[in-house]
Order: C-alpha cells, then structure tokens, then sequence
C-alpha cells in the first residue's frame, strides 16, 4: 500500500483568494459574511451568505474554455492553478503522467436556469449557445478542469451534498494508496450565485441574524439559528509518497484515515451514530487513538440540530482526550459542495502554521457543547495531527485525518 | 439596412465574440480559419446572429458560406427578406 501525502493546495474563498490571505484570516478570525439584498428582492428569508468576486480569467483562459466554465468552475480553476504552482506541477507534467481528477460538486443552478429561461423565450434550444451544456452538468467542474489542464488520469465529479468535498479527498486517497493512481487532483467547488440556495433557504435552515452579519454563523453557541450559505473553491494535490519524493515535491502533509458512514435515517435530521461511525473508521484507519488527534476541525455549521449531534458524537468518541475543537464556518460560512476540501486546507494551514483558528462567535456553550474543548480565540501551538468532519443531506459522512508528515 | 452597415456591424460583433483582432476580417478572408471555428463554435455563431440581426441561421446554410463575403450576402439576403415581410 502506498503512503499518501499532499504537496499542494490552492484556495479561493470568502475568507481570502489565495493560502496566504486566507492564512492570515484565520488566524485574525476574521469573517466573509456579509448581507445581499439581491437575495431579499428574490425572495429569500436569509440574505446572509460569504461572499468573493468571480476572477476575470481572461487573461487567463481562451474563449472555448471560459464558455464553457459556470461560476463555481472559475473559483475551482483559480484553486486548482495555486495548488498546482505550490506541487510544482507544470503543463509538461501533466502531459506526461496519469493525473487525475476528483472534484467535490452537487449543483450547477444558474447556468441550468439561464438555459431553460433561454429556451423558454426563444423556443429554440440551439439559442443556448454552446456552452450551456458543459455548465449546466453536474460534473462541470471536473470535466472543465480536466480539459483545461489535459488530464490523464481518473476523472470524476463526486456528488455527496455537504461532504462531496470530503468525499473526493478521501475517495483520492485510496485511489492512490491502492496503487490505482499516483496523482489526483482533488477539491470542492460551491457556487455562490442567488439562484443556488434558493431551495435550501425555504427549508428555513439559515440564520436571520441579519443585522449583524459577521456574527450570524455561530456554530455551537447557544443562540445559533441556522447557517449562512457560502462558497468558492478549494484544491488539494494528493500523490503517493514514491512520486512526491521522485519528483523531489515539498511535502505538507500526509493523509492517514478516512471514516465515511450513512446515518439510515432520515434526509435532513442528523443523527449521532453515523458521525460517531465514520468518526470510528477513520482513526481505526489511521491506526490512531482519540488521543492521538490534536485539533478536529467540525463540520458544525450552526444548526441548531446538527451542531449538537456533532457535539455529542465527537463527545462520544474524544470525551477522554478533549482534543481542541474550532468550526471555520464560524468565519467562511458553510461552503456546502465545497466545505470538505476547504477545510482541509483551512486546517493545513493551521498545521503549517502552528496555530489553531478560533471558532468566532461562540459565546454561550449549550449542554452539548459545554463538553468539547472548543477555541474561542487563536491558539498558537503545534499540531501534529487533526481530523476534520464532514456531513450532508441523505446522511452522508466523512471524516479525514492529516498528520503532519514524518519521513 | 445598407450593405455597408451589415459588415461593419457583422465585423464587429465577430471580432468581439470569438475574440480576434478586427483587421483580420476583410471580405476575401476564410471565415473558418480566421475565426479559428471548431464545431461547437457554428452554434455560438447561430446565437450571436439571432441576437444581432435577429433571424437564425440554419446550420446546413453554413455549407454554402466560405469567406466573409460570403457572409455578409447571406446576411444581406436574410434581413432584406425580413425587411420586405
């Protein structure tokens, strides 16, 4: 079995558009909520989301590949291109090697209601141009960027709600510690238009703390009302350790467990038992122990209900050891499609940097989060090894363990 | 519309959609080759005539349209149709 590592990773978020702006915004905690009327006029109960121009890629990419392109693959392509430049993968590289691709994506709604509204006017389908297709699948975002960088290897759109991101890294993982790849491009992309959360927002599952956007994502307080929607895009370069180590490639961390589980309930409610699972399967992948990890980055969006299953099931498995917990979405909002990548990233960083980033606005614990040992500010110090959460509708979960990278 | 008007219009809105410097486009020119057309490119030609002189183009009438010039004619004969309706 190959030993997994990362060599790069790329970021475009509300939070900063590249490793080092984001670096420095998480350990200020400092948020990318902000208020868009737009989303009020159109009908939504919340109007909070995270917000992050779209890049201008003209200077970038040509006609062809930017036509083809929907908002979210922009952000996944501006990642993509930091992550690569980090692993020090060019062009001819990439011509020369099976890499591949395994992107986090579970929507493309502006591009498909820009299409149909098209139709519906024209009443001709040719009207849509010739993008309308490539932006308006599912697998946009893989398919564009294994174009755009002429991949080679697998090339797969994973779609797992709130965990696709998560999914696709750990679904990387094993793809190359079986020996099947030596490289995969990995990540999450989320669009951040208004068209995208207007079905999520009837559910009523975002906060309206309107007044105060910068405090209305607030996992695990007491006073959370829901979550704030956000989005981007983030890249993670997953390869074995053999081919990082040939091609001489700066090594920022290795990827040791990967947990995944299916509640069997309900669509929307959580439960305890299937975080608690993939909780489980990941350490016991890792060959670890709950002591063993320092940080747990929480997918904690701030549900009321969600939060406190996390709560009880990291809880259940890491009462003993009371690693430090944070939710980064306390800052970026919930990067939905995207959140799993990101926060890998979000928690590199961490790694790299020596810090733990703090879960801003966590005020007033409630029964359940009084147990865990969350950080309510910037704590400077070492990690060695953390796991970070991810769950969607369905009652998907996925859970990772990085660690610090030993030779 | 005049003649002239149709291709300095057509011009235009050519060397903006498929992004080509405009003094390329003179009317002995191949359109293919100076627009650098691949197949999925005829449709967004399609779109940017309906939306520019407001008819659509049949694909099959591309076979018959080689340089600029022959372009403009069949432009020509499209709007001056629709003028006359």
């Amino acid at each position: 079995m190959n030993r997994v590592v990362i060599t790069g990773m790329g970021i475009y978020s509300c939070i900063g558009k590249n490793l080092n702006d984001v670096r420095d915004s998480l350990f200020q905690g400092r948020s990318g909520i902000l208020l868009d009327t737009q989303r009020k006029e159109f009908g939504y109960r919340s109007g909070l989301t995270g917000f992050v121009e779209r890049p201008n890629l003209k200077e970038k990419l040509d006609r062809r590949a930017r036509i083809m392109l929907p908002e979210q693959g922009e952000y996944a392509y501006m990642a993509t291109i930091e992550a690569l430049g980090q692993a020090g993968i060019d062009m001819d590289y990439l011509d020369q090697n099976e890499v591949g691709v395994l992107y986090g994506n579970d929507s493309s709604a502006k591009p498909v209601i820009e299409c149909i509204d098209t139709i519906r006017l024209k009443k001709d389908t040719m009207l849509v141009g010739s993008g309308a297709v490539f932006q308006t699948m599912n697998s946009t975002v893989s398919m564009n960027l294994a174009t755009i960088f002429k991949l080679k290897g697998i090339n797969l759109t994973v779609s797992a709600a709130c965990a696709s991101g998560s999914h696709a890294i750990g679904l990387g993982y094993h793809l190359i510690k079986s020996g099947l790849q030596e490289g995969i491009i990995c990540g999450g992309a989320q669009e951040l238009n208004h068209f995208s959360m207007g079905s999520f927002d009837a559910l009523s599952a975002f906060s309206i703390h309107e007044a105060h956007p910068t405090k209305a994502s607030r996992p695990f307080d007491r006073s959370r009302d829901g979550l704030v929607p956000s989005g981007g895009a983030a890249t993670v370069i997953l390869e074995s350790l053999e081919s990082a180590q040939r091609r001489g490639a700066a090594i920022l961390g290795e990827v040791v467990g990967y947990g995944f589980s299916s509640n069997g309930g309900h669509i929307s409610n959580p439960t305890v038992g299937g975080p608690v699972r993939s909780l489980a399967m990941a350490l016991r992948d890792a060959g670890m122990s709950a002591a063993d990890i320092d940080y747990i980055n929480a997918h904690a969006t701030s549900t009321p209900a969600g939060d406190a299953s996390e709560a009880k099931a990291i809880h259940e498995v890491f009462g003993s050891s009371k690693p430090l917990v944070s939710s980064t979405k306390s800052m970026t909002g919930h990067e939905c499609w995207m959140a799993g990548a990101s926060e890998i990233v979000y928690s590199m960083l961490m790694l790299q940097n020596s810090f733990i980033a703090p879960n801003i606005n966590f005020e007033t614990p409630d029964e359940d989060s009084e147990k865990l040992n969350i950080a309510t500010k910037t704590i400077e110090q070492n990690i060695d090894v953390f796991l970070s959460n991810s769950f969607g509708f369905g009652g998907t979960n996925s859970s990772l363990i990085i660690k610090k990278y030993i030779d | 519309m005049q003649f002239s008007e149709i291709i300095a219009k057509t011009n235009e809105f050519l060397a903006e959609e498929f992004e080509i410097d405009i003094t390329k486009i003179t009317p002995q020119a191949v359109l293919k080759d100076t627009l650098e057309l691949d197949s999925l490119d005829y449709i967004d030609l399609v779109v940017v005539i309906e939306s520019n002189f407001n008819f659509k183009v049949q694909p099959e009438d591309f076979v018959n349209i080689v340089t600029f010039q022959d372009f403009y004619l069949y432009v020509e004969t499209k709007v001056n149709a629709k003028e006359l309706v």
